[in-house]
C-alpha cells in the first residue's frame, strides 16, 4: 500500500467504509471526507494537468479546486466537501483526460 | 408570506446572528450555505458520529461555539435554510444559486453577504509540492476530521492563525517541526496600542507562543522563506528559510502549513457592483461599508470576515448590526442603543484588526525576491517569470490585463490563492505602487459549476 499522507489523531472508533481507489480496495471511516479517505490510504489525490507533478489538495474548504477526483462514470468530485460512501469507486486520473499534450 | 424577502449568504457567526436578528423581528429570511453544516470555518462542526466535546474542539471559544450552534438550531423551521447551496452569481436583484446540479434565481429586497474569508497566500518556491496546505486547511483537517496533515509539520507564514494552529496540532499529539514567522518580533511592540483593544485575545496569543516555546518547538520570527523542498512526484521533504540574522536554516518535515492571515471572499460584493477601496493597513482592496455594514449598493449589506477580517466575535456583532440596518432600511423600528453598542464593538475589533495587520504584515517584499521559476498560479502552474514577463515586456501593469496575458488568476480557484501575490509581483516588476495595479475583478460563476447544471422548473 502507498504511504498514507494524513495521520489520524483521534475519532478512530467510527464504522469502517469500504471503497476503491483506481480499482484498489481501500478502507476509511464513516464521516471521513473523500479527501481524508484518500489521503489516509495514499499520498496524493491527482496529477496536475500542467506537468508539475502530484497534488494532494490545498485549502480543504472548497475554494482552491485542487482536490478534484473522478468516479468511474466520469463525474468530477471536489473531494474536500463530500463524505466517503460505501462502495465508491474513485479514480485519481480523469477518465479520457485530454490535457497531457499541453504539459 | 408577503414580508420582505431577505437573503443571507453564509451560515457562519455573522450569517447566523443576522438570521436570528431577522427572525426576532418577525421576518423569515432565506439562509444560503455552501457547506453541509452551519458554523462557518471557525465554529465548524465536526461530522455526525464524531464524539470530541466542545472544549476539545474549540478550546477557549467553546462556549461561544456552543451558543452559536444552539442559536442556529433554534432557527430551524423559522428560516428558509438552503445548505449545500452555492451562491454563484448576483444579477438584476436576484441571487443565483445552485444545489445538487439545479440552478435557481432568488429575488430579494435585502441581501446580507456573510461570505467569510480564505487564507491569504504568498508563493514560495515549492509550494505546489504535495504536502503543502494552507493554514486553514491544516486546522480543518484537525478540527473537522481529527487528522494531522503529516507526521512532522512545519508552520510557515504569519498571523495569529500560525500560532493557533501550531498549538492545536501540538496539543492534539501531532509533531510540530517548527513555527516560522516572517514578521519580526519587534513589530508586535509597535502594534501594542492597537492590540490592546482586545487585551484578553492578546494575552491568549502570547500564551500560545509561550506554550510552543516551552514545548521545545523552534519558533523563529523575522524569517525569509527560501524554499519548500521535495520532489513533485513524492512529497514535501523540508523547509529552508533565512533567519532574522540572514543564516540559512532547514527543517525536515513531510507537510507544510502555509499562510499569511486571511483575505475576505468578496466575489459576490463585486458582482453586486459594490464600490471597493484600497486598505493600506492590510494592503488589499476591500468593499466599502458604512459603520452598519451597508455597501455602496442599496439593499446589499456585508458582514463578517467577508467584509473585514475581525474574527468570529466581530463577525457576530457585524452580522447582527447588518441585519438591524437592513430592518431599519425596510422601514422597521430598530433599537438605536443596540445598534450603537454593536458599532462600538465593531470599531474596537477593527482597531485590533489593524493592530494584527501591523504586527503580522503581509510580506509584500517577498514578491520582488521570488525566483522566476517559482509557481505563482497553482491551478495552471504559471511561473513568476511568466507574470513578470507580461508586466515588463507586454505592458500588462494592470492586474486583469496581466491575468489575460499570463492566465495567472484565470484558473479554477479564480485568483483566490494567487491574486494578491500576483498584484505584488506586477507592482515590483513595474515599479508601480500596489494600489495602481488594481485588483482582480470577480467573475460569475464564483466557483466552477458542472456543465450538467440545469435550471429549476418553475
Amino acid at each position: 500500500m502507498p504511504k498514507p499522507r494524513f495521520v489520524r489523531l483521534d475519532e478512530t472508533g467510527r464504522a469502517p467504509v469500504a471503497f476503491t481507489i483506481d480499482g484498489r480496495a481501500a478502507s476509511a471511516l464513516a464521516g471521513d471526507t473523500l479527501l481524508v479517505a484518500l489521503l489516509v490510504n495514499g499520498s496524493h489525490l491527482r496529477r496536475s494537468e500542467f506537468g508539475d507533478g502530484l497534488r494532494a489538495g490545498f485549502c480543504m474548504m472548497g475554494a482552491c479546486q485542487d482536490c478534484w477526483v473522478w468516479t468511474a462514470a466520469g463525474d468530477r468530485l471536489r473531494a474536500c466537501g463530500i463524505p466517503v460512501a460505501e462502495g465508491m469507486a474513485i479514480l485519481t486520473e480523469e477518465p479520457e483526460a485530454t490535457w497531457a499534450a499541453l504539459a | 408570506m408577503g414580508g420582505p424577502r431577505v437573503i443571507i449568504v453564509g451560515a457562519g457567526p455573522a450569517g447566523v446572528r443576522a438570521a436570528a436578528t431577522l427572525v426576532a423581528a418577525g421576518i423569515t429570511p432565506t439562509l444560503v450555505e455552501e457547506g453541509r453544516r452551519d458554523g462557518g470555518q471557525i465554529y465548524r462542526r465536526q461530522p455526525e458520529g464524531f464524539v470530541r466535546p466542545y472544549d476539545r474542539l474549540y478550546g477557549s471559544e467553546a462556549a461561544k461555539a456552543a451558543a452559536l450552534h444552539r442559536t442556529f438550531e433554534g432557527l430551524v423551521g423559522r428560516i428558509a435554510y438552503r445548505p449545500e447551496t452555492l451562491a454563484w452569481n448576483l444579477a438584476e436583484g436576484a441571487l443565483h444559486v445552485v444545489s445538487a446540479g439545479v440552478a435557481e434565481a432568488l429575488p430579494f429586497d435585502a441581501l446580507i453577504v456573510c461570505s467569510g474569508a480564505t487564507d491569504r497566500l504568498m508563493p514560495v518556491d515549492g509550494w505546489n509540492l504535495p504536502g503543502t496546505y494552507s493554514l486553514g486547511a491544516a486546522q480543518i483537517a484537525l478540527k473537522s476530521q481529527a487528522c494531522a496533515i503529516g507526521r512532522r509539520v512545519v508552520f510557515l507564514g504569519t498571523g495569529p492563525l500560525l500560532y493557533l494552529v501550531a498549538s492545536q496540532y501540538h496539543k492534539a499529539g501531532a509533531q510540530v517541526a517548527a513555527v516560522l514567522d516572517t514578521a519580526p518580533a519587534w513589530l508586535r511592540l509597535r502594534a501594542l496600542p492597537q492590540l490592546l483593544a482586545r487585551p484578553w485575545v492578546l494575552a491568549r496569543g502570547l500564551m500560545l507562543v509561550a506554550g510552543l516555546k516551552r514545548a521545545g518547538i523552534p519558533v523563529e520570527t523575522g524569517v525569509r522563506p527560501v524554499a519548500i523542498v521535495g520532489t513533485p512526484d513524492a512529497d514535501v521533504g523540508g523547509v529552508t528559510v533565512e533567519d532574522a540574522r540572514g543564516r540559512r536554516r532547514s527543517y525536515a518535515c513531510d507537510a507544510v502549513a502555509l499562510g499569511y492571515h486571511l483575505r475576505p471572499e468578496t466575489q459576490l460584493a463585486d458582482l453586486a457592483r459594490c464600490a471597493f477601496s484600497f486598505d493600506p493597513d492590510s494592503r488589499q482592496w476591500l468593499p466599502e461599508i458604512d459603520p452598519d455594514g451597508r455597501s455602496s449598493v442599496r439593499g446589499v449589506y456585508l458582514a463578517g470576515d467577508g467584509a473585514r477580517v475581525l474574527g468570529a466575535d466581530g463577525a457576530e456583532a457585524a452580522g447582527e448590526l447588518a441585519a438591524l440596518a437592513a430592518l431599519r432600511d425596510l422601514g422597521q423600528a430598530v433599537a438605536e442603543p443596540r445598534m450603537a453598542r454593536l458599532r462600538q464593538i465593531c470599531a474596537r475589533m477593527d482597531r485590533f484588526r489593524r493592530g494584527l495587520a501591523a504586527a503580522f504584515p503581509w510580506p509584500a517584499g517577498q514578491a520582488a525576491s521570488l525566483t522566476d521559476d517559482t509557481i505563482v498560479c497553482r491551478c495552471e502552474a504559471v511561473t513568476v517569470g511568466t507574470l513578470r514577463g507580461v508586466a515588463r515586456d507586454m505592458g500588462a501593469i494592470e492586474l486583469n490585463r496581466g491575468k489575460a496575458f499570463s492566465r495567472v488568476g484565470m484558473g479554477r480557484c479564480q485568483g483566490r490563492y494567487c491574486g494578491h501575490a500576483a498584484a505584488e509581483i506586477i507592482a515590483a516588476a513595474s515599479g508601480l505602487p500596489i494600489e495602481a495595479v488594481g485588483r482582480l475583478r470577480g467573475q460569475a460563476p464564483v466557483k466552477p459549476l458542472p456543465i450538467a447544471t440545469v435550471r429549476a422548473s418553475t
